[in-house]
């Protein structure tokens, strides 16, 4: 196996995947973290930078480092930000990142996209490959974001060639500390689900997330990828594995329920997450199984049952 | 799973292996698709719920239609076929019994996928229990992964064209799309032609009412004499033809596979002309 490169600067470190990643890594290469937020518990050999990515001093990090690549995890997703602010943040913050990327010999760049980015549709295939075109944002603008990073960085890739540019959109990230709407969604007692429809849905343990972006990290290894954890499972078995209570909802009912709740402040879930539990978004991970040897370390029951652990 | 209670299921269970025979249980233990932890395969297929949901569908089968399967030797006992037919009858009965002949009048039996149309997950209930029972959308992508995984899939080139037609053009086959002849190609895969008779009686439609249609982004609302396109009790007589064997590039121009799928349309219409030829009565 190729080693992992000498050092690697991590955005959105302070988030609890980057803090994860930041401890898988920490050990076999220099960690250099980036983030708006402090962070918390650092281990002692890496070095954070209390920063936005949009700011100058971003590059003045890179002329005193040799940073070899950079695992890009710092993007906003709160529906409730700021748009303006949270689009200028996570576009500009991404291609200010990526232009210093190109001037100070950065060797790989990796993007944590998400599986999601495609849209649930009743008409999507059971597994989706990565050529599928990016429609999350149809009903969803809180994806339009991501999408438009997703995309910037795919012409990035052939703008480029000289550096190894990776796109890793891996499924449903749930975990004991990530706290995603996915992982929040498993985490309610009583979830709402949409009466008479059961998708097949697909996680990923963080930890694997971890693993499959040290493995992404390493030289070789270019292109877009879908990352699977281990299979498939109908949403009703994954509420039930987890004791959860569903409250089902007629679908013409469901989404202006939901936006009410999300009006009155009630949840965090605009409607258009609805079509995440009614339709398919699952999507087809051989190429990177193919391509880089992944697989997964966690059984489906256990990926779902770590959202139970206390952080 | 999918909202049934489990002694509700083994209930259906039993009723399936009593409606399907002696020797029901065994020949179905012989199904052994890929499954998870969870019971199901990658697209959802839960062998136990099929078991348990195919015993009003068998009543259906073996009481109220009656069905009479023919050449279902035809049908191979394992790697990738297509299984090409007419449709017919408003609601697609016709697939369900061209499925449960292969699940319970073949020795070994055969899980067939019918590929559905993608308003078909839009519905609820339905969408779960067509999932859980193996059916999926029919897309490329879903075809090409399936064939190529050495699956039995069910297509009605017809599609609705079909499914829906009034009933003064009962039997007579509409255009067949393409599409099936260009995953034959790709993949090398056998063609088995079927022919359904009775569907066509179950439902006879009057009238296509387009604005509603539209209003409930259905296909098609047709009218029929019970008001609902619920099946009168027709007899059905399923004929299936030999394996077709088609050899070409699949992105060949359409005139070049329009000719090899009208080999496909008239044999499934030597099937219907010999099922026509051989009932004596609609319903009996």
């Amino acid at each position: 196996m190729s080693q992992l490169p000498a050092s690697v600067a991590i955005t959105g470190i302070a988030g609890n995947l980057g803090r994860k990643l930041a401890r898988v890594l920490h050990g076999e290469t220099r960690v250099i973290g980036f983030d708006r937020r402090p962070l918390r518990d650092r281990p002692k050999d890496v070095e954070h930078h209390q920063l936005d990515i949009r700011k100058a001093r971003v590059e003045d990090v890179f002329r005193r480092n040799r940073i070899e690549a950079i695992a890009h995890l710092g993007l906003k997703h709160d529906p409730r930000d700021d748009r303006a602010e949270a689009h200028s943040f996570n576009v500009a913050g991404t291609q200010k990142l990526l232009d210093i990327a190109t001037r100070h010999g950065v060797k790989k760049v990796l993007l944590l996209s998400s599986a999601n980015v495609y849209g649930p549709a009743p008409g999507n295939p059971n597994f989706l490959p990565e050529e599928t075109p990016l429609l999350g944002a149809a009903r969803l603008p809180g994806y339009r974001d991501l999408i438009e990073v997703d995309m910037y960085v795919q012409s990035f890739m052939w703008r480029h060639p000289e550096i190894e540019t990776v796109i890793l959109r891996p499924v449903n990230i749930i975990g004991p500390t990530v706290r995603n709407a996915s992982s929040n969604y498993l985490r309610l007692e009583r979830p709402i689900t949409v009466l008479g429809f059961d998708p097949m849905i697909q996680v990923i343990h963080e930890e694997d997330v971890c693993r499959a972006i040290a493995l992404a990290l390493r030289p070789g290894i270019r292109g877009v990828y879908n990352v699977t954890g281990a299979g498939e499972v109908p949403l009703s078995a994954a509420l039930r594995e987890l004791g959860r209570e569903p409250v089902p909802l007629p679908h013409f009912l469901v989404r202006p329920f939901v936006r009410a709740l999300y009006d009155a402040r009630l949840s965090s879930y605009p409607s258009g997450e609805i079509d995440y539990i009614q339709y398919l978004c699952a999507v087809d991970g051989s190429r990177f199984a193919r391509d880089a040897g992944w697989s997964p370390r966690y059984s489906i029951r256990d990926t779902l049952r770590s959202v139970l652990a206390p952080r | 799973m999918a909202g049934l209670g489990d002694e509700i299921q083994e209930r259906l269970r039993r009723w399936t292996m009593e409606l399907g025979g002696p020797g029901t249980r065994e020949r179905l233990q012989k199904l052994t698709p890929p499954r998870n932890e969870y019971g199901v395969d990658p697209y959802g297929f839960d062998v136990d719920f099929m078991q348990a949901a195919v015993a009003p569908v068998l009543w259906l089968y073996r009481k109220y239609f009656r069905v009479q399967a023919f050449g279902l030797e035809n049908v191979p006992n394992e790697g990738p076929v297509l299984i090409v037919g007419n449709h017919s009858g408003q609601l697609p009965f016709d697939a369900v019994m061209v499925e449960t002949a292969c699940l319970v009048d073949k020795d070994p039996p055969r899980a067939v996928r019918a590929l559905v149309d993608k308003w078909v997950p839009t519905l609820p209930f339905v969408s779960t229990l067509f999932a859980r029972c193996g059916q999926v959308v029919g897309t490329p992508e879903n075809c090409r992964r399936l064939l190529s995984a050495g699956e039995a899939m069910l297509v009605f080139p017809e599609g609705t064209r079909g499914l829906n037609k009034p009933f003064s053009r009962r039997y007579q086959l509409q255009d067949f799309g393409l599409g099936f002849m260009r995953l034959a190609l790709e993949n090398g895969v056998p063609v088995v032609p079927v022919g359904v008779v009775g569907a066509e009686e179950q439902a006879p439609a009057i009238l296509d009412i387009q604005p509603l249609a539209r209003m409930f982004s259905f296909p098609h609302f047709p009218i029929t004499p019970t008001g609902l396109p619920f099946p009168l009790p027709v007899r059905y007589r399923i004929h299936f033809g030999e394996p077709m064997r088609f050899t070409g590039r699949a992105d060949d121009e359409d005139a070049v596979l329009e000719r090899k799928v009208a080999r496909v349309r008239d044999a499934v219409a030597g099937l219907l002309a010999r099922g026509l030829a051989d009932r004596e009565h609609v319903f009996w």
